[in-house]
């Protein structure tokens, strides 16, 4: 050691100047600040709103909000949007806990929805003929759906990630495929076919719900009946997770090999997860077919399991605040689309969101807006001066939105035609945009904007179902650019 | 050195990985409080022994005897709750996860984890007090080490095994990591660290194997070891 020492003064100013160049400190350490600083930009906010309000307050607003809802709405319409946001509610919370806690990618839960409205409708309607009290059936259905669960779990248990996901979905075209078949079984020892499920008929006239001689007439009564279950699972689920079996749910999710070394049972919490889950999805099944008072199996397939995924992706998976939000993004949204001045209102909004999120700073926003708005005035004015002939404005306004849009934009006379064309040209200047130079960029996003609102005005806005479909999914795409862990969920930190 | 007991024996281990031989007749032994490393090249089969230790990995002929059990036949959980405790490669921390929460998971076949663990493991790295609700993957590597090292005390075990503590560290803090290794071995915790660094290994350790291609080719005390010729050429370098 001795022989290869180094003189003082060369050690000590080879470490001031290593402290100049940072060497010695950790940059992961040194930029902890920071990376605590950039969750306050506009990105962070919704986060930041969410941990500066302490979690009693903003449950109790939300219960309050829930429970004027329900006293003082005398709509049918607006309860049994209430009504579809509660059953949202409790299938995100169980799906919450199978993908969002322990990290299981279930396709197939779905199925355990409509394995708990079949089960209701079956034993309270006049396909078997079963009329059984209430308290019993849901009991069983409760049950049922939980061991179902459990077996599902026994293969799925070994399995991990997509090969987990191509099993539950499996598992759930089964329930579906079945349900379609079973109503018209031969057995070797009857003589005439039976019919179980009615196939795609569905079964009608289920029983309504009727505890201690209430019968459950009225849509507001589920409401109430859901808002306390809601409110239930709730507290039951954050006092879960807050003990060591929610622990251990998320350290499956995280790194199920070193959870398992740390004494974890992976498989029995895996097993936990899914049973739960499965519970949760069943008893919401059973109040959605008494609601209803019939059950389609087209209702318990592949459209509504991406639903109950976005809405618990989009809230950020793992907080039950954020399954609620999602929750109600995805099920009270698609109502308030059906108006077209709405999702006008929506459209816009989600543009400039776009263009705000796109843009980074104030300035590279207000040219973008500024861009866009000169483009159509210009379009305007130079087709206006050729005097091609435009569509009438009352043909194609449909809301104030759209009246003062009207001053602006150009609406040619076939509007299918130039719809369409401006369609594909607008997804051939995206994939462009998204190789292209900074540059020409900033240059093509005013032009790509523009055409937006074009082909909405032009085209989309009239057409509800589509304009629907589309403003979620490009809701989704925004949300998951600029917050890739969802509303609320916690930003993924990797370890190093 | 008669009241020595054995608190973990394995005996004539073999393991596959599907056809291919990994360890081959392995025999190790750590005693009540001793510290034990494990050294030896890449791919030669050290982590393997761990994970047979610890059950991820089954052997197919042989006998794992730990604290007068034969845990051959248990699951990983079951030996974690005899008294095993982990600190593995790369420390693999919850990263989502806070430091509290990571250290409430060291005690999980404890049931909930109990206030003056807590405490116990906060006496010894105050930094991790200060940090319990920060998210473990925002912590540096110096930390990350302290946290896991936490964790696995926190389950109160009788042997913690450590899987290459000096990876992915910085040589300060490789020093460091070893010092806190030595100060809980003066404590009487019962140890067995597999290690590339033999110097630093030996240095800390009672006594020390060497695995090669899947066998034990020198074993006896770490002062012994240290003085080996043939070890020296091998893995001490100069």
């Amino acid at each position: 050691m001795s022989e290869n020492q180094v003189p003082e003064e060369i050690q000590e100013s080879a470490a001031t100047e290593a402290a100049k160049l940072g060497i010695g400190t950790d940059e992961w350490v040194a930029q902890h600040e920071e990376r605590i600083a950039r969750k306050k930009g506009i990105k962070g906010l919704p986060q930041l709103i969410n941990e500066s309000i302490p979690a009693w307050a903003r449950w109790g607003v939300l219960l309050l909000i829930s429970f004027a809802f329900g006293a003082f709405v005398d709509n049918q319409y607006l309860l049994r949007i209430g009504v579809n946001l509660g059953l949202f509610v409790m299938l995100s919370y169980g799906l919450n806990i199978v993908m969002g806690y322990a990290g299981l990618l279930d396709l197939g839960y779905v199925a355990f929805y409509g394995i708990g409205a079949y089960g209701y409708a079956l034993m309270s309607s006049e396909q078997i003929g079963h009329h059984w009290s209430t308290w019993l059936t849901v009991l069983i259905i409760i049950i049922g759906t939980a061991l179902l669960g459990y077996i599902v779990s026994l293969p799925s248990r070994r399995l991990f990630g997509d090969y987990l996901a191509i099993v539950t979905l499996f598992f759930g075209q089964v329930f579906v495929q079945l349900v379609l078949a079973s109503d018209n079984i031969t057995f070797p020892w009857a003589e005439d076919y039976v019919d179980i499920t009615a196939g795609a008929n569905g079964i009608p006239g289920i029983d309504p719900f009727s505890f201690f001689g209430h019968k459950f007439l009225n849509i507001r009564d589920y409401y109430w009946l859901l808002l306390v279950l809601v409110a239930l699972l709730t507290i039951a689920i954050s006092r879960v997770n807050r003990t060591r079996i929610g622990r251990a749910w998320r350290t499956i999710r995280e790194d199920a090999l070193a959870a398992e070394s740390m004494g974890v049972m992976v498989n029995r919490l895996k097993t936990m997860a899914f049973v739960t889950g499965a519970a949760i999805a069943g008893l919401a099944g059973a109040i959605f077919a008494a609601m209803q008072t019939a059950v389609f199996v087209s209702g318990f397939d592949m459209p509504l399991m991406t639903m109950i995924y976005a809405a618990v992706i989009l809230g950020g998976s793992g907080s039950l605040a954020g399954a609620v939000m999602g929750a109600i993004v995805m099920s009270v949204l698609p109502e308030v689309l059906r108006v077209t001045n709405y999702s006008e209102i929506l459209f816009l909004a989600v543009l400039v969101l776009t263009l705000a999120a796109v843009g980074k700073s104030v300035k590279r926003f207000t040219i973008n807006i500024v861009g866009i708005a000169l483009i159509g005035f210009l379009v305007k004015i130079l087709l206006g001066a050729a005097s091609i002939k435009t569509t009438p404005t009352k043909e194609w306004v449909v809301g104030p939105v759209s009246r003062a849009l009207s001053h602006w934009m150009y609406v040619p006379l076939d509007r299918v035609l130039w719809g369409n064309c401006a369609f594909v040209i607008l997804i051939v200047l995206i994939a462009y945009f998204t190789t292209t130079t900074p540059r020409i960029k900033s240059i093509l996003l005013p032009v790509i904007g523009y055409l937006g609102i074009f082909l909405w005005e032009v085209r989309l806005v009239t057409d509800v179902n589509t304009t629907r479909q589309l403003l979620i999914g490009a809701m989704l795409v925004v949300l998951m650019i600029t917050r890739p862990q969802g509303f609320l969920g916690k930003a993924r930190v990797e370890v190093l | 050195m008669s009241e020595k007991k054995p608190l973990l024996e394995i005996s004539n281990i073999d393991t596959y990985y599907g056809a291919i031989h990994i360890l081959q007749q392995v025999n190790l032994r750590v005693d009540e409080g001793e510290l034990v490393c494990l050294l030896g090249g890449n791919a030669c089969g050290k982590s393997t022994t761990l994970k047979t230790v610890l059950g991820m990995v089954k052997p197919k002929v042989g006998k794992i005897m730990f604290a007068g059990q034969d845990v051959t036949h248990q699951n990983t959980p079951a030996r974690v709750k005899l008294g095993m405790a982990v600190v593995p490669e790369n420390r693999r921390l919850f990263a989502p996860m806070t430091v509290l929460e990571n250290l409430k998971i060291g005690a999980y076949v404890r049931g909930e984890a109990a206030e003056e663990d807590l405490e116990r493991v906060y006496d010894l790295f105050p930094k991790l007090k200060e940090r319990s609700s920060q998210l473990a993957g925002t912590l540096s590597g110096g930390e990350q080490q302290m946290v896991a090292v936490g964790r696995a005390l926190m389950s109160h075990p009788r042997l913690i095994l450590m899987d290459e503590p000096s990876m992915g560290l910085a040589p300060k803090l490789v020093e460091q990591s070893f010092e806190m290794i030595a100060n809980l071995h003066s404590q009487g915790v019962s140890m067995l660290i597999v290690e590339q660094n033999a110097n630093m290994a030996l240095s800390v350790a009672d006594r020390g194997y060497v695995l090669q291609t899947g066998r034990i080719v020198l074993e006896g005390e770490a002062k012994e070891l240290a003085g080996h010729e043939e070890l020296r050429r091998a893995y001490l370098g100069r």
